[in-house]
């Protein structure tokens, strides 16, 4: 246990150090059709981003998606934001997101990461998590887990950094 | 195995040729930045005796599983480590993991093209079926490897991966070495005829070479295990296809009962989908296909290869955890399909907001195979037929999803499921003890969620699990209020009221309180949790039954 808190002090005071400074990571994934596609491809023309994490399996991310699904035209209309589904399906599920996605007509920008080796690097724990990255490519924000209306207050973020503003 | 040697050559040489560029990504990284993060997990449950559920008591009463990963990035340079603390293990996990330490460390960098990776590493080589190294924390699962991996990319659509090592045990390594190569072709990349083709394909190739010293004083084993297999997909506009054929060499084990019959396998799956309509099948063979780095372990210890269920992942409670299906390595044939569809918002049978429906059916059966009296010659063990399945059914289930949005308060989720789990196969075992023969269940699930105001909503879930065998009927109730972005609460009631064993009709009543700000989130749980499956990701632990008060928190920062 003393170890624990030690290797946490370190950790936070390194941070702390180094300041918040955090960009999307070189991870090589697949997109939903089958192509190759490096994370540093997350792009949106200095539009906001958001990628989120989530998994055929896990209910709270399907519901998410699917009540983001509702109004995201608008959004992109609005904002111009951009979202990256992040699938952590493995070889068990991966065959059937392509089906799933396009049976309940998402249009997010789908991709697969079979092997956690984009959640790892992003440090994601449990799905859902969604992270916001602004203009200047940096992760500005980030979120775990679904409960119904949170979309709410993520659009606000997203709104804040279309307008260029800066989150608090 | 001198094949194999030759094959490793390749990524050397291109390791080799591209060091002497190493120096120029020192220059261009020392211009980035450096970024730190990681996140942050602990798990800890104080145990409280509980006769009626055959709890098992907990000496040190309280116990916690923790971890911490910190990965600094600098342009091409990577370096991360995992600090892993079990004082003691919770229950339910692997007792072999005690203690603390860094069982997780790596350096990594990349440059035009080439990747490498020193220390700890995850690999996944196409669906998995010959080789996995991954972690599912969660169940306490681990196999990473320790040595050194190699990928190339050329740019033009031919990918290569080569890596040595040795697989994780607990706070420890594996016996055996492992050495597999992979190469992969994007055809429509490499040929600029194949460009606009409308027809897409990817082929790939693997080897994967096992070596283990052989001291068993009775057989003649084999100390170094090949294995290969070949990929394919193809995709022409709404549909797609895609196999992988995979063969092991023999490969004496424990799992396999020593026999010395080399292994195959093969998984097939087709898609089609366009916007508002999905459907997937599959189909998989796999005989005899238990691959480990150490011939004498059993459980989910040092696999080199990933065999999951070809069955649904479900969610609800009483669906997933009580009689799930978990691939048989050393044989079975499964098929599975998976419709999904929507139903057009505003007509009159999709409603205002339309609705959405997802079909499954799965099934599993065991090898149509003979036995072969032979244990005293060549030890093949048996003969099986290809893609023909047996008599022994393991495994069926089909099961209906409709969901829908009423009007703006109301969202309704109805599920039903019929299914049958041969638990002379699966071998689960409760407080009545393991039931011997198939077991027979339908299982109803209606999920409510009414929302009080935009960011207040209570949800409720209903189910029930019919059986005439095993444990009988169950039900269980879920309430759960939420007030967004920041907490939560729920309480939960499983009830096995239709046990045949009167004084097991028990109540498992579990209630959660929690906080969520961000990347960090803190919950509080208390009450009886059943024995029963933990799964996550399609590989499942088998969890005691326990009472007591659990604290979780996560961290991503």
């Amino acid at each position: 246990m003393k170890n624990l808190i030690l290797i946490v002090t370190i950790t936070l005071s390194s941070i702390a150090a180094f300041g918040q400074t955090r960009t999307i990571p070189s991870v090589d994934l697949v997109d939903i059709d089958g192509n190759t596609f490096n994370t540093l491809e997350i792009l949106n023309e200095g539009k906001p981003i958001l990628i989120n994490f989530w998994a055929t399996w896990c209910s709270p991310c399907k519901r998410e998606l699917n009540n983001i699904a509702e109004v995201y035209d608008d959004w992109v209309d609005e904002t111009g934001v951009v979202i990256y589904a992040v699938s952590i399906d493995d070889a068990r599920n991966a065959p059937k997101v392509k089906p799933y996605v396009d049976g309940v007509a998402w249009d997010y920008k789908v991709l697969l990461d079979v092997n956690a080796d984009f959640r790892r690097q992003m440090g994601v724990v449990n799905v859902p998590h969604s992270f916001l990255v602004d203009k200047n490519g940096k992760i500005v924000h980030q979120h775990t887990s679904y409960q119904e209306g949170d979309e709410i207050e993520l659009y606000e973020k997203i709104k804040k950094l279309a307008n260029g503003d800066v989150l608090d | 195995m001198h094949k194999p040697k030759r094959l490793l050559l390749l990524p050397c040489l291109f390791f080799l040729t591209n060091l002497i560029h190493a120096q120029n990504v020192l220059q261009e990284s020392a211009k980035d930045p450096l970024e730190v993060h990681g996140n942050f997990n602990v798990i800890s449950q104080y145990y409280l005796t509980d006769s009626v559920i055959a709890a098992p008591t907990v000496p040190e009463k309280f116990l916690m599983n923790g971890y911490a990963n910190v990965i600094a990035t600098k342009g091409a340079f990577s370096a991360g480590a995992r600090y892993e603390s079990y004082e003691n293990a919770l229950l339910g996990f692997d007792p072999n993991y005690k203690g603390s330490g860094f069982p997780y460390r790596y350096f990594s960098f990349d440059n035009k093209g080439l990747s490498v990776t020193v220390g700890n590493f995850y690999e996944q080589f196409g669906t998995g079926m010959l080789f996995r190294s991954y972690e599912e924390r969660d169940l306490g699962l681990d196999n990473a490897m320790d040595g050194i991996r190699v990928k190339y990319d050329l740019g033009n659509g031919v990918r290569f991966k080569g890596l040595v090592g040795r697989q994780r045990y607990f706070f420890a390594k594996g016996d055996g070495i492992v050495r597999a190569i992979d190469g992969e072709v994007n055809l429509n990349e490499a040929f600029s005829s194949w460009k606009d083709n409308k027809l897409k394909l990817l082929v790939g190739a693997n080897f994967i070479s096992k070596y283990q010293e052989d001291n068993n004083p009775d057989l003649v084993l084999p100390e170094n295990v090949g294995a290969y297999s070949g990929r394919i997909t193809a995709r022409y506009s709404d549909f797609s296809i895609t196999g992988e054929y995979a063969y092991k060499e023999n490969d004496p084990s424990t799992d396999n009962t020593n026999i010395y019959k080399p292994g195959q396998g093969l998984f097939v799956s087709a898609s089609y989908s366009q916007k508002g309509f999905g459907i997937n099948l599959s189909a998989k063979h796999i005989d005899n296909m238990s691959f480990r780095s150490d011939r004498t372990e059993g459980f989910n210890n040092l696999t080199i290869n990933y065999l999951p269920a070809l069955t649904k992942q479900h969610t609800y409670n009483l669906a997933a955890t009580l009689y799930p299906y978990a691939t048989q390595p050393t044989g079975e044939i499964a098929f599975q399909g998976d419709i999904v569809f929507r139903l057009k918002k505003k007509t009159w049978y999709g409603g205002k907001y339309g609705t959405r429906i997802l079909l499954n059916g799965s099934v599993a059966y065991g090898l149509d195979s003979t036995r072969v009296n032979d244990l005293n010659t060549t030890r093949q063990g048996y003969t099986a037929k290809f893609f023909s399945p047996g008599k022994e059914e393991y495994f069926q289930d089909i099961n209906l999803t409709v969901e829908r949005k009423l009007n703006k308060t109301f969202k309704v989720k109805a599920m039903y499921m019929n299914m049958m789990v041969n638990n002379l196969i699966t071998r689960y075992g409760g407080l009545n003890g393991s039931f011997g023969g198939k077991i027979y269940a339908d299982i109803a699930v209606l999920d409510v969620m009414y929302k009080i105001k935009p960011k207040h909503a209570l949800r409720a879930e209903f189910q029930a699990l019919w059986s005439d065998q095993d444990m009988g009927d169950w039900g269980t109730i879920v309430l759960e209020y939420t007030y967004s972005p920041h907490w939560f609460v729920a309480i939960m009631d499983q009830y096995n009221y239709g046990n045949s064993v009167e004084k097991n009709q028990i109540h498992y009543p579990y209630g959660t309180f929690g906080y969520i700000n961000g990347g960090n989130r803190i919950s509080l749980g208390f009450g009886r949790q059943k024995a029963g499956l933990f799964c996550v990701g399609g590989v499942c632990r088998v969890v005691p039954a326990s009472n007591g008060l659990s604290i979780n928190v996560t961290s991503s920062f």
